[in-house]
Protein backbone atom coordinates (compact mmCIF):
# COMPACT_ATOMS: atom_id res chain seq x y z
CA UNK A 1 0.00 0.00 0.00
CA UNK A 2 2.92 2.46 -1.51
CA UNK A 3 1.44 6.10 -3.44
CA UNK A 4 -2.08 5.91 -3.87
CA UNK A 5 -1.30 8.22 -7.43
CA UNK A 6 -1.95 6.22 -10.77
CA UNK A 7 0.78 5.91 -12.79
CA UNK A 8 1.65 4.63 -16.37
CA UNK A 9 3.88 2.02 -15.00
CA UNK A 10 2.53 -1.35 -15.45
CA UNK A 11 2.85 -3.40 -12.03
CA UNK A 12 2.12 -6.58 -14.34
CA UNK A 13 2.90 -7.46 -17.44
CA UNK A 14 1.35 -10.39 -19.13
CA UNK A 15 3.23 -11.61 -22.37
CA UNK A 16 1.93 -13.79 -25.06
CA UNK A 17 0.55 -16.18 -22.77
CA UNK A 18 -0.90 -19.51 -23.48
CA UNK A 19 -2.69 -22.03 -20.85
CA UNK A 20 -3.40 -25.64 -21.53
CA UNK A 21 -5.28 -28.12 -19.62
CA UNK A 22 -4.96 -32.02 -18.80
CA UNK A 23 -2.11 -31.49 -21.70
CA UNK A 24 -4.72 -31.00 -24.46
CA UNK A 25 -7.16 -28.45 -23.70
CA UNK A 26 -6.07 -25.19 -25.41
CA UNK A 27 -7.50 -22.37 -23.08
CA UNK A 28 -5.44 -19.34 -23.28
CA UNK A 29 -4.21 -18.68 -26.88
CA UNK A 30 -1.40 -15.68 -26.57
CA UNK A 31 -3.02 -13.39 -24.15
CA UNK A 32 -1.36 -10.16 -23.32
CA UNK A 33 -1.94 -7.12 -21.27
CA UNK A 34 -0.45 -4.44 -17.95
CA UNK A 35 -2.10 -3.66 -14.80
CA UNK A 36 -0.62 -0.10 -14.53
CA UNK A 37 0.44 0.80 -10.94
CA UNK A 38 -2.67 1.98 -8.81
CA UNK A 39 -5.14 1.39 -11.15
CA UNK A 40 -8.18 -0.55 -11.41
CA UNK A 41 -7.96 -3.15 -14.87
CA UNK A 42 -11.02 -4.60 -15.82
CA UNK A 43 -10.63 -8.15 -17.86
CA UNK A 44 -13.85 -8.43 -19.79
CA UNK A 45 -15.58 -11.26 -21.69
CA UNK A 46 -18.34 -13.75 -21.85
CA UNK A 47 -18.30 -17.21 -19.98
CA UNK A 48 -15.44 -19.53 -21.83
CA UNK A 49 -13.31 -16.50 -22.55
CA UNK A 50 -10.41 -17.31 -20.45
CA UNK A 51 -10.82 -14.45 -17.56
CA UNK A 52 -10.55 -16.76 -14.69
CA UNK A 53 -7.67 -19.18 -16.44
CA UNK A 54 -6.18 -15.70 -17.14
CA UNK A 55 -6.25 -14.91 -13.48
CA UNK A 56 -5.39 -18.51 -12.13
CA UNK A 57 -2.21 -18.68 -14.60
CA UNK A 58 -0.97 -14.77 -12.79
CA UNK A 59 -1.82 -16.03 -9.06
CA UNK A 60 -0.32 -19.54 -10.00
CA UNK A 61 -3.39 -21.57 -9.06
CA UNK A 62 -3.49 -23.76 -12.29
CA UNK A 63 -1.13 -26.08 -10.78
CA UNK A 64 -4.01 -27.56 -8.61
CA UNK A 65 -6.73 -27.92 -11.81
CA UNK A 66 -3.76 -29.79 -14.07
CA UNK A 67 -3.49 -26.54 -15.94
CA UNK A 68 0.19 -24.90 -16.81
CA UNK A 69 1.34 -22.18 -18.79
CA UNK A 70 2.77 -23.41 -22.01
CA UNK A 71 4.18 -20.27 -23.52
CA UNK A 72 4.83 -16.61 -22.73
CA UNK A 73 5.89 -15.11 -19.47
CA UNK A 74 4.38 -13.25 -16.66
CA UNK A 75 6.55 -10.44 -15.12
CA UNK A 76 5.51 -8.85 -11.61
CA UNK A 77 7.54 -5.68 -10.70
CA UNK A 78 10.34 -6.91 -13.06
CA UNK A 79 10.42 -10.33 -11.79
CA UNK A 80 9.12 -13.35 -13.11
CA UNK A 81 6.62 -14.99 -11.01
CA UNK A 82 5.56 -17.94 -13.38
CA UNK A 83 7.34 -20.51 -11.21
CA UNK A 84 6.82 -19.72 -8.13
CA UNK A 85 4.10 -21.28 -5.87
CA UNK A 86 1.18 -19.60 -4.58
CA UNK A 87 2.14 -18.76 -1.35
CA UNK A 88 5.24 -16.89 -2.27
CA UNK A 89 3.39 -14.59 -4.84
CA UNK A 90 1.23 -13.69 -1.67
CA UNK A 91 4.28 -12.78 0.00
CA UNK A 92 5.05 -10.38 -2.97
CA UNK A 93 1.61 -8.81 -2.56
CA UNK A 94 -0.60 -10.57 -5.10
CA UNK A 95 -3.52 -12.37 -4.07
CA UNK A 96 -6.54 -13.45 -5.70
CA UNK A 97 -9.75 -13.24 -4.63
CA UNK A 98 -12.03 -16.48 -6.20
CA UNK A 99 -14.91 -16.71 -8.17
CA UNK A 100 -17.79 -17.80 -5.80
CA UNK A 101 -15.99 -16.41 -2.44
CA UNK A 102 -15.00 -19.68 -1.67
CA UNK A 103 -15.03 -18.72 2.00
CA UNK A 104 -13.80 -21.40 4.42
CA UNK A 105 -17.60 -22.21 5.17
CA UNK A 106 -16.57 -22.87 9.28
CA UNK A 107 -14.66 -20.78 10.13
CA UNK A 108 -16.23 -17.47 11.86
CA UNK A 109 -16.04 -14.08 9.40
CA UNK A 110 -13.42 -13.38 11.29
CA UNK A 111 -11.21 -16.58 11.66
CA UNK A 112 -11.26 -16.53 7.64
CA UNK A 113 -10.34 -12.24 7.66
CA UNK A 114 -7.54 -13.67 9.80
CA UNK A 115 -6.73 -16.16 7.27
CA UNK A 116 -5.58 -13.63 4.67
CA UNK A 117 -2.76 -12.55 7.39
CA UNK A 118 -1.25 -16.01 7.33
CA UNK A 119 1.88 -15.29 5.13
CA UNK A 120 2.15 -12.03 7.23
CA UNK A 121 5.54 -11.41 9.84
CA UNK A 122 4.50 -8.54 10.81
CA UNK A 123 3.28 -8.94 14.23
CA UNK A 124 0.12 -9.19 16.27
CA UNK A 125 -0.09 -5.49 15.95
CA UNK A 126 0.29 -4.46 12.60
CA UNK A 127 -2.55 -7.60 11.91
CA UNK A 128 -5.12 -6.56 14.14
CA UNK A 129 -4.56 -2.85 12.83
CA UNK A 130 -5.86 -4.21 9.59
CA UNK A 131 -8.47 -6.04 10.43
CA UNK A 132 -9.84 -2.95 12.23
CA UNK A 133 -9.38 -1.49 8.78
CA UNK A 134 -11.19 -4.17 6.80
CA UNK A 135 -13.91 -3.68 9.42
CA UNK A 136 -13.84 0.26 8.29
CA UNK A 137 -14.54 -0.66 4.71
CA UNK A 138 -17.02 -3.76 5.30
CA UNK A 139 -18.79 -2.78 9.26
CA UNK A 140 -21.36 -5.25 7.57
CA UNK A 141 -18.48 -8.11 8.63
CA UNK A 142 -18.24 -6.19 12.15
CA UNK A 143 -21.65 -7.21 12.75
CA UNK A 144 -21.18 -10.96 11.80
CA UNK A 145 -17.56 -11.90 12.97
CA UNK A 146 -18.46 -14.40 14.98
CA UNK A 147 -20.81 -16.09 12.31
CA UNK A 148 -19.76 -19.40 10.52
CA UNK A 149 -18.93 -17.52 7.08
CA UNK A 150 -21.05 -20.67 5.85
CA UNK A 151 -24.39 -19.40 7.43
CA UNK A 152 -23.83 -15.44 5.73
CA UNK A 153 -25.39 -14.33 2.62
CA UNK A 154 -23.70 -14.32 -0.56
CA UNK A 155 -23.36 -10.83 -0.27
CA UNK A 156 -21.70 -10.88 3.20
CA UNK A 157 -19.06 -13.83 1.90
CA UNK A 158 -18.01 -11.59 -0.85
CA UNK A 159 -17.07 -8.90 1.48
CA UNK A 160 -15.42 -11.71 3.59
CA UNK A 161 -13.32 -13.01 0.65
CA UNK A 162 -12.09 -9.37 -0.49
CA UNK A 163 -11.86 -8.68 3.31
CA UNK A 164 -9.64 -11.90 3.64
CA UNK A 165 -7.77 -10.75 0.22
CA UNK A 166 -7.47 -7.22 2.37
CA UNK A 167 -5.66 -8.99 5.17
CA UNK A 168 -2.49 -9.84 3.18
CA UNK A 169 -1.54 -6.23 3.03
CA UNK A 170 -1.64 -6.76 -1.37
CA UNK A 171 -0.76 -4.74 -3.36
CA UNK A 172 -2.35 -5.96 -5.99
CA UNK A 173 -5.70 -8.38 -5.85
CA UNK A 174 -6.65 -10.29 -8.75
CA UNK A 175 -10.58 -10.09 -8.10
CA UNK A 176 -12.41 -12.91 -9.77
CA UNK A 177 -16.17 -12.04 -10.86
CA UNK A 178 -17.02 -10.24 -7.67
CA UNK A 179 -20.79 -9.52 -9.15
CA UNK A 180 -21.68 -13.04 -9.40
CA UNK A 181 -24.78 -13.77 -7.66
CA UNK A 182 -25.69 -10.68 -6.51
CA UNK A 183 -28.33 -8.25 -6.51
CA UNK A 184 -27.66 -4.86 -8.39
CA UNK A 185 -27.74 -2.69 -5.49
CA UNK A 186 -25.01 -4.96 -3.90
CA UNK A 187 -22.91 -5.33 -6.79
CA UNK A 188 -22.67 -1.25 -6.81
CA UNK A 189 -21.79 -1.23 -3.03
CA UNK A 190 -19.14 -3.84 -3.52
CA UNK A 191 -17.59 -2.06 -6.68
CA UNK A 192 -17.88 1.47 -4.48
CA UNK A 193 -15.84 -0.10 -1.65
CA UNK A 194 -13.15 -1.68 -4.57
CA UNK A 195 -12.99 1.73 -5.53
CA UNK A 196 -12.42 3.22 -2.20
CA UNK A 197 -9.58 0.33 -1.69
CA UNK A 198 -8.08 1.60 -4.61
CA UNK A 199 -7.77 5.02 -3.94
CA UNK A 200 -7.01 5.51 -0.03
CA UNK A 201 -5.31 2.07 0.53
CA UNK A 202 -3.50 2.48 -3.42
CA UNK A 203 -4.21 -1.49 -4.10
CA UNK A 204 -3.88 -2.23 -8.03
CA UNK A 205 -7.06 -4.57 -9.10
CA UNK A 206 -7.12 -6.30 -12.04
CA UNK A 207 -11.39 -7.36 -11.87
CA UNK A 208 -12.45 -10.35 -14.53
CA UNK A 209 -16.11 -9.61 -15.17
CA UNK A 210 -19.33 -10.58 -16.73
CA UNK A 211 -20.97 -7.35 -15.96
CA UNK A 212 -19.19 -4.91 -18.73
CA UNK A 213 -21.70 -2.34 -17.67
CA UNK A 214 -20.68 -2.04 -14.08
CA UNK A 215 -16.87 -2.93 -14.46
CA UNK A 216 -16.44 -0.29 -17.32
CA UNK A 217 -17.68 2.72 -14.82
CA UNK A 218 -15.49 1.78 -12.36
CA UNK A 219 -12.25 0.85 -13.87
CA UNK A 220 -9.88 2.97 -15.20
CA UNK A 221 -8.43 0.49 -17.98
CA UNK A 222 -10.10 -2.59 -19.81
CA UNK A 223 -9.36 -5.30 -22.20
CA UNK A 224 -11.83 -7.58 -23.73
CA UNK A 225 -11.25 -11.49 -23.85
CA UNK A 226 -12.74 -13.84 -26.39
CA UNK A 227 -12.13 -17.20 -27.01
CA UNK A 228 -8.52 -17.19 -25.57
CA UNK A 229 -7.57 -14.12 -27.00
CA UNK A 230 -7.61 -10.02 -26.40
CA UNK A 231 -9.82 -8.79 -29.02
CA UNK A 232 -9.69 -5.36 -27.96
CA UNK A 233 -7.85 -3.00 -25.25
CA UNK A 234 -8.18 0.79 -23.93
CA UNK A 235 -9.25 3.02 -21.04
CA UNK A 236 -12.38 2.61 -19.83
CA UNK A 237 -14.07 5.45 -21.71
CA UNK A 238 -13.00 4.56 -24.67
CA UNK A 239 -14.54 1.24 -24.30
CA UNK A 240 -17.37 2.31 -23.28
CA UNK A 241 -17.83 4.64 -26.42
CA UNK A 242 -16.97 1.63 -28.41
CA UNK A 243 -19.45 1.06 -31.26
CA UNK A 244 -18.06 -2.92 -31.09
CA UNK A 245 -18.65 -2.89 -27.03
CA UNK A 246 -22.08 -0.96 -26.92
CA UNK A 247 -23.71 -3.37 -29.49
CA UNK A 248 -22.16 -7.04 -28.06
CA UNK A 249 -21.47 -6.28 -24.58
CA UNK A 250 -23.71 -2.92 -23.39
CA UNK A 251 -26.78 -4.13 -25.42
CA UNK A 252 -26.93 -0.11 -27.29
CA UNK A 253 -26.55 -0.26 -30.68
CA UNK A 254 -27.05 2.26 -33.66
CA UNK A 255 -30.38 1.12 -33.89
CA UNK A 256 -31.07 1.68 -30.30
CA UNK A 257 -31.60 -0.42 -27.26
CA UNK A 258 -31.60 -4.09 -27.86
CA UNK A 259 -31.46 -7.29 -26.15
CA UNK A 260 -28.26 -8.93 -24.98
CA UNK A 261 -29.64 -12.34 -26.50
CA UNK A 262 -30.44 -10.91 -29.86
CA UNK A 263 -26.80 -9.95 -31.15
CA UNK A 264 -25.46 -13.53 -32.41
CA UNK A 265 -22.55 -14.58 -31.10
CA UNK A 266 -21.03 -15.36 -34.25
CA UNK A 267 -21.15 -11.81 -35.16
CA UNK A 268 -18.44 -10.81 -32.77
CA UNK A 269 -16.71 -13.81 -33.66
CA UNK A 270 -16.82 -12.91 -37.03
CA UNK A 271 -15.65 -9.30 -36.88
CA UNK A 272 -13.27 -9.87 -34.58
CA UNK A 273 -11.55 -13.22 -34.80
CA UNK A 274 -11.64 -13.78 -38.23
CA UNK B 1 -33.26 -64.67 28.90
CA UNK B 2 -34.80 -61.74 28.49
CA UNK B 3 -35.01 -61.10 32.35
CA UNK B 4 -30.78 -61.64 31.89
CA UNK B 5 -30.93 -58.53 29.43
CA UNK B 6 -33.37 -56.07 29.93
CA UNK B 7 -32.99 -56.75 34.12
CA UNK B 8 -30.04 -57.97 35.90
CA UNK B 9 -27.42 -56.25 34.25
CA UNK B 10 -29.19 -52.91 35.81
CA UNK B 11 -29.85 -54.41 39.13
CA UNK B 12 -26.47 -55.30 39.26
CA UNK B 13 -25.65 -51.98 38.58
CA UNK B 14 -27.38 -49.90 41.14
CA UNK B 15 -26.66 -52.65 43.77
CA UNK B 16 -22.39 -52.55 43.45
CA UNK B 17 -22.64 -48.70 42.38
CA UNK B 18 -18.73 -48.81 43.29
CA UNK B 19 -18.14 -51.97 40.68
CA UNK B 20 -20.10 -49.55 38.04
CA UNK B 21 -17.54 -46.67 38.95
CA UNK B 22 -14.90 -49.27 38.32
CA UNK B 23 -16.10 -50.19 35.27
CA UNK B 24 -16.85 -46.60 34.03
CA UNK B 25 -13.61 -45.23 35.31
CA UNK B 26 -11.76 -48.14 32.82
CA UNK B 27 -13.80 -47.99 30.30
CA UNK B 28 -12.81 -43.89 29.95
CA UNK B 29 -9.23 -44.95 30.82
CA UNK B 30 -9.72 -46.63 27.02
CA UNK B 31 -11.43 -43.74 25.68
CA UNK B 32 -9.40 -41.03 26.03
CA UNK B 33 -6.75 -42.68 24.21
CA UNK B 34 -9.49 -43.77 21.86
CA UNK B 35 -10.30 -40.17 21.19
CA UNK B 36 -6.31 -39.43 20.88
CA UNK B 37 -6.18 -41.49 18.20
CA UNK B 38 -9.32 -40.43 16.42
CA UNK B 39 -8.24 -36.73 16.59
CA UNK B 40 -5.02 -37.66 14.56
CA UNK B 41 -6.76 -39.92 12.05
CA UNK B 42 -9.42 -36.81 11.84
CA UNK B 43 -6.52 -33.68 11.33
CA UNK B 44 -4.60 -35.87 8.74
CA UNK B 45 -8.54 -36.60 6.91
CA UNK B 46 -9.61 -33.18 7.26
CA UNK B 47 -6.23 -31.26 5.22
CA UNK B 48 -5.70 -34.09 3.02
CA UNK B 49 -8.56 -36.10 2.55
CA UNK B 50 -6.46 -39.01 3.62
CA UNK B 51 -7.50 -41.83 5.29
CA UNK B 52 -3.92 -42.69 7.40
CA UNK B 53 -3.92 -46.87 7.72
CA UNK B 54 -0.65 -46.26 9.41
CA UNK B 55 -1.44 -44.52 12.54
CA UNK B 56 -1.29 -48.03 14.13
CA UNK B 57 1.80 -48.75 13.14
CA UNK B 58 2.74 -45.42 13.90
CA UNK B 59 1.82 -45.78 17.80
CA UNK B 60 4.34 -49.09 17.44
CA UNK B 61 6.90 -47.73 15.80
CA UNK B 62 6.81 -44.67 18.08
CA UNK B 63 7.07 -46.81 21.20
CA UNK B 64 9.65 -48.97 19.60
CA UNK B 65 11.56 -46.49 19.03
CA UNK B 66 11.63 -44.98 22.47
CA UNK B 67 12.63 -48.32 24.28
CA UNK B 68 14.88 -49.02 21.43
CA UNK B 69 16.75 -45.64 21.90
CA UNK B 70 16.89 -46.02 25.57
CA UNK B 71 18.31 -49.56 25.48
CA UNK B 72 21.39 -47.90 23.58
CA UNK B 73 21.47 -45.91 26.31
CA UNK B 74 19.78 -42.59 26.43
CA UNK B 75 18.32 -41.36 29.63
CA UNK B 76 14.51 -41.87 29.37
CA UNK B 77 13.14 -37.98 28.88
CA UNK B 78 16.32 -37.73 25.87
CA UNK B 79 15.14 -40.95 24.46
CA UNK B 80 11.67 -39.09 24.53
CA UNK B 81 12.87 -35.97 22.67
CA UNK B 82 14.91 -38.50 20.36
CA UNK B 83 11.89 -40.26 19.44
CA UNK B 84 9.79 -37.06 18.78
CA UNK B 85 12.49 -36.10 16.53
CA UNK B 86 12.72 -39.22 14.91
CA UNK B 87 8.77 -38.97 14.37
CA UNK B 88 9.11 -34.99 12.68
CA UNK B 89 11.63 -36.99 10.69
CA UNK B 90 9.27 -39.43 9.54
CA UNK B 91 6.22 -36.66 8.87
CA UNK B 92 8.94 -34.58 6.93
CA UNK B 93 9.95 -38.03 4.68
CA UNK B 94 6.46 -39.28 4.04
CA UNK B 95 5.11 -35.64 3.06
CA UNK B 96 8.21 -35.57 0.60
CA UNK B 97 8.48 -39.01 -0.90
CA UNK B 98 4.66 -40.18 -0.65
CA UNK B 99 2.46 -37.23 -0.33
CA UNK B 100 3.70 -34.48 -3.19
CA UNK B 101 4.33 -36.73 -5.86
CA UNK B 102 0.53 -38.10 -5.11
CA UNK B 103 -0.99 -34.75 -5.27
CA UNK B 104 -3.86 -34.62 -6.92
CA UNK B 105 -4.74 -38.45 -7.41
CA UNK B 106 -7.67 -40.05 -6.27
CA UNK B 107 -8.26 -40.43 -2.52
CA UNK B 108 -8.08 -44.36 -2.99
CA UNK B 109 -4.66 -44.09 -4.09
CA UNK B 110 -3.33 -42.16 -1.51
CA UNK B 111 -5.05 -44.90 1.19
CA UNK B 112 -3.13 -47.59 -0.83
CA UNK B 113 -0.05 -45.42 -0.13
CA UNK B 114 -0.81 -45.45 3.65
CA UNK B 115 -1.11 -49.08 3.80
CA UNK B 116 2.28 -49.19 1.73
CA UNK B 117 3.93 -46.81 4.58
CA UNK B 118 2.56 -49.59 7.12
CA UNK B 119 4.53 -51.93 6.09
CA UNK B 120 7.46 -50.00 5.14
CA UNK B 121 7.38 -48.96 8.97
CA UNK B 122 6.82 -52.88 10.21
CA UNK B 123 9.80 -54.12 8.11
CA UNK B 124 11.89 -50.85 9.41
CA UNK B 125 10.88 -51.22 12.77
CA UNK B 126 11.71 -54.85 12.69
CA UNK B 127 14.76 -54.77 11.16
CA UNK B 128 16.69 -52.05 13.72
CA UNK B 129 14.88 -52.99 16.82
CA UNK B 130 14.08 -57.00 16.72
CA UNK B 131 10.38 -58.32 16.51
CA UNK B 132 10.18 -59.44 19.74
CA UNK B 133 8.27 -58.11 23.02
CA UNK B 134 9.51 -55.43 24.95
CA UNK B 135 8.76 -53.93 28.22
CA UNK B 136 7.62 -49.97 28.18
CA UNK B 137 10.45 -47.65 30.46
CA UNK B 138 7.35 -46.67 32.52
CA UNK B 139 9.76 -46.64 36.06
CA UNK B 140 12.32 -44.47 33.61
CA UNK B 141 9.95 -42.31 32.73
CA UNK B 142 8.67 -41.45 36.07
CA UNK B 143 5.08 -42.56 35.96
CA UNK B 144 3.71 -43.76 38.87
CA UNK B 145 3.06 -47.19 39.32
CA UNK B 146 0.96 -47.88 42.49
CA UNK B 147 -2.55 -47.38 43.00
CA UNK B 148 -5.40 -45.31 45.05
CA UNK B 149 -8.12 -47.20 46.71
CA UNK B 150 -10.90 -45.42 47.20
CA UNK B 151 -14.49 -46.55 49.17
CA UNK B 152 -17.28 -44.58 47.81
CA UNK B 153 -20.84 -46.23 48.73
CA UNK B 154 -18.76 -48.46 50.87
CA UNK B 155 -17.55 -50.16 48.44
CA UNK B 156 -14.11 -50.46 46.94
CA UNK B 157 -12.96 -48.60 43.63
CA UNK B 158 -9.35 -49.06 42.87
CA UNK B 159 -7.30 -46.30 40.51
CA UNK B 160 -3.98 -47.23 39.20
CA UNK B 161 -1.84 -44.08 38.81
CA UNK B 162 -0.83 -45.51 35.44
CA UNK B 163 -4.30 -44.71 34.51
CA UNK B 164 -4.61 -41.73 36.26
CA UNK B 165 -1.81 -40.40 34.16
CA UNK B 166 -3.07 -41.66 31.29
CA UNK B 167 -5.65 -39.60 31.85
CA UNK B 168 -4.40 -36.56 32.66
CA UNK B 169 -1.68 -36.62 29.62
CA UNK B 170 -4.51 -37.43 27.10
CA UNK B 171 -6.97 -34.40 28.91
CA UNK B 172 -4.15 -31.87 28.79
CA UNK B 173 -3.06 -32.70 25.01
CA UNK B 174 -6.55 -33.07 23.87
CA UNK B 175 -6.94 -29.71 25.48
CA UNK B 176 -3.50 -28.43 24.23
CA UNK B 177 -4.45 -29.77 20.25
CA UNK B 178 -7.82 -28.03 20.61
CA UNK B 179 -5.65 -24.61 21.63
CA UNK B 180 -3.74 -24.95 18.97
CA UNK B 181 -6.21 -25.63 16.65
CA UNK B 182 -8.51 -22.83 17.31
CA UNK B 183 -6.05 -19.90 18.58
CA UNK B 184 -3.07 -20.18 16.63
CA UNK B 185 -2.16 -18.90 12.94
CA UNK B 186 -1.23 -22.26 11.79
CA UNK B 187 -4.26 -24.22 13.73
CA UNK B 188 -6.37 -21.82 11.78
CA UNK B 189 -4.74 -22.69 8.53
CA UNK B 190 -5.16 -26.36 9.44
CA UNK B 191 -8.62 -25.99 9.66
CA UNK B 192 -9.02 -23.65 7.19
CA UNK B 193 -7.14 -26.15 4.37
CA UNK B 194 -10.05 -29.00 5.46
CA UNK B 195 -12.56 -26.52 4.76
CA UNK B 196 -11.25 -25.26 1.09
CA UNK B 197 -8.23 -26.45 -0.22
CA UNK B 198 -8.06 -23.49 -3.51
CA UNK B 199 -9.15 -20.69 -0.92
CA UNK B 200 -6.70 -22.06 1.39
CA UNK B 201 -3.97 -21.58 -1.50
CA UNK B 202 -5.38 -18.69 -2.55
CA UNK B 203 -4.60 -17.14 0.66
CA UNK B 204 -1.35 -18.41 0.57
CA UNK B 205 -1.49 -21.06 3.09
CA UNK B 206 1.55 -24.00 1.86
CA UNK B 207 -0.01 -27.56 1.67
CA UNK B 208 3.28 -29.05 2.42
CA UNK B 209 3.70 -27.45 5.23
CA UNK B 210 0.67 -27.87 6.92
CA UNK B 211 1.11 -31.74 6.03
CA UNK B 212 4.39 -32.03 7.65
CA UNK B 213 2.56 -30.56 10.83
CA UNK B 214 -0.51 -32.51 10.95
CA UNK B 215 1.76 -35.97 10.37
CA UNK B 216 4.00 -34.76 13.34
CA UNK B 217 0.77 -34.31 15.06
CA UNK B 218 -0.76 -38.03 14.27
CA UNK B 219 3.27 -38.84 15.49
CA UNK B 220 3.05 -37.05 18.96
CA UNK B 221 -0.25 -38.71 19.60
CA UNK B 222 1.23 -42.20 18.74
CA UNK B 223 3.90 -41.83 20.81
CA UNK B 224 1.55 -41.04 23.83
CA UNK B 225 -0.62 -43.64 23.26
CA UNK B 226 2.48 -46.02 22.71
CA UNK B 227 3.78 -44.91 25.67
CA UNK B 228 0.30 -45.56 27.82
CA UNK B 229 -0.84 -48.90 25.78
CA UNK B 230 2.66 -50.23 25.98
CA UNK B 231 2.93 -49.51 29.60
CA UNK B 232 -0.35 -51.94 30.18
CA UNK B 233 0.27 -54.58 27.41
CA UNK B 234 4.25 -54.33 26.66
CA UNK B 235 5.40 -53.13 23.31
CA UNK B 236 4.90 -55.26 20.33
CA UNK B 237 3.55 -55.21 16.76
CA UNK B 238 0.22 -56.13 18.28
CA UNK B 239 -0.39 -52.77 19.58
CA UNK B 240 -0.67 -51.73 16.29
CA UNK B 241 -5.02 -53.05 16.73
CA UNK B 242 -5.81 -50.35 19.28
CA UNK B 243 -5.24 -47.70 16.12
CA UNK B 244 -7.89 -49.94 14.64
CA UNK B 245 -10.31 -48.77 17.55
CA UNK B 246 -10.44 -45.69 16.47
CA UNK B 247 -12.34 -46.72 13.12
CA UNK B 248 -15.39 -46.83 14.98
CA UNK B 249 -14.79 -44.15 16.72
CA UNK B 250 -14.68 -42.52 13.56
CA UNK B 251 -17.31 -43.49 11.84
CA UNK B 252 -19.50 -42.91 15.06
CA UNK B 253 -17.94 -39.74 15.68
CA UNK B 254 -17.55 -38.99 11.68
CA UNK B 255 -14.79 -38.22 9.61
CA UNK B 256 -14.20 -34.57 9.96
CA UNK B 257 -15.58 -33.74 13.51
CA UNK B 258 -13.05 -32.58 15.76
CA UNK B 259 -15.28 -32.58 18.58
CA UNK B 260 -16.74 -36.17 17.30
CA UNK B 261 -13.44 -37.57 17.57
CA UNK B 262 -13.23 -36.44 21.32
CA UNK B 263 -17.19 -37.96 22.53
CA UNK B 264 -17.05 -40.77 19.85
CA UNK B 265 -13.71 -42.04 21.64
CA UNK B 266 -14.61 -41.93 25.38
CA UNK B 267 -18.88 -43.30 24.10
CA UNK B 268 -16.53 -46.27 22.50
CA UNK B 269 -14.40 -46.70 25.50
CA UNK B 270 -17.75 -46.62 28.18
CA UNK B 271 -20.03 -48.13 26.23
CA UNK B 272 -17.89 -51.18 25.12
CA UNK B 273 -16.74 -51.83 28.85
CA UNK B 274 -20.22 -51.64 30.35
CA UNK B 275 -21.25 -54.22 27.70
CA UNK B 276 -18.55 -56.32 28.03
CA UNK B 277 -19.03 -56.69 31.96
CA UNK B 278 -22.54 -56.72 31.90
CA UNK B 279 -24.08 -57.98 28.90
CA UNK B 280 -20.66 -59.78 27.33
CA UNK B 281 -19.07 -61.74 30.09
CA UNK B 282 -22.17 -63.45 31.89
CA UNK B 283 -24.74 -63.72 28.22
CA UNK B 284 -22.06 -64.10 25.55
CA UNK B 285 -19.24 -65.73 26.97
CA UNK B 286 -17.09 -62.04 27.32
CA UNK B 287 -14.37 -61.11 25.04
CA UNK B 288 -16.76 -58.50 23.66
CA UNK B 289 -14.90 -55.94 23.28
CA UNK B 290 -13.14 -57.01 20.03
CA UNK B 291 -16.08 -56.30 18.28
CA UNK B 292 -18.60 -54.18 19.86
CA UNK B 293 -17.57 -50.94 18.91
CA UNK B 294 -17.48 -51.84 14.97
CA UNK B 295 -21.47 -53.17 15.48
CA UNK B 296 -21.96 -49.95 17.61
CA UNK B 297 -21.01 -48.46 14.59
CA UNK B 298 -22.70 -50.46 11.87
CA UNK B 299 -25.92 -49.51 13.76
CA UNK B 300 -25.01 -45.79 13.65
CA UNK B 301 -24.15 -45.71 10.14
CA UNK B 302 -27.37 -47.00 9.35
CA UNK B 303 -29.36 -44.33 10.93
CA UNK B 304 -26.74 -41.26 10.43
CA UNK B 305 -24.62 -42.01 7.47
CA UNK B 306 -22.51 -38.72 8.22
CA UNK B 307 -21.42 -39.81 11.87
CA UNK B 308 -23.17 -38.82 14.56
CA UNK B 309 -21.00 -35.46 14.54
CA UNK B 310 -19.96 -35.23 11.22
CA UNK B 311 -19.20 -31.85 10.36
CA UNK B 312 -22.44 -29.93 9.80
CA UNK B 313 -23.04 -29.80 5.98
CA UNK B 314 -24.02 -25.79 5.60
CA UNK B 315 -26.10 -25.78 2.77
CA UNK B 316 -27.41 -22.63 1.82
CA UNK B 317 -30.52 -22.55 -0.01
Amino acid sequence: MLDAARTDEALLEVNNVEVIYNHVILVLKGVSLNVRKGGITALLGGNGAGKTTTLKAISNLLHSERGEVTKGSIVYKGERVQDLDPSALVKRGVIQVMEGRHCFQHLTVEENLMTGAYTRRDGRGAVDADLEMVYTYFPRLKERRRSQAGYTSGGEQQMTAVGRALMSRPEMILLDEPSMGLAPQLVEQIFEIVKSINENEGVSFLLAEQNTNVALRYAHQGYILENGRIVMEGTASELRENADVKEFYLGVSDEGRKSFRDVRSYRRRKRWLA
Amino acid sequence: MLRDIFITPFVDMVEAPDFLMQVLWEGLVSGVLYALIALGFVLIFRSSRILNFAQGIMVVFAALTLVGLHAMGLPAWIAVAATLAVMFVLAVTIERVVLRPLVGQPDIILFMATIGITLFLIGLGETIFGGENKVMITGELGIPTGDTVLEPFGGLLILQHLDITVVLVAVALVGALLAFLNYTRMGRAIRALGDDHQAALSVGISLQTIWVLVWFIAGIIALVTGIAWGARAGVSFALEVIAYKALPVLMLGGLESITGAIVGGLMIGVLEKIFEIYWGQPLLGGNTEAWFAFVLALIVLLFRPQGLFGERIIERV
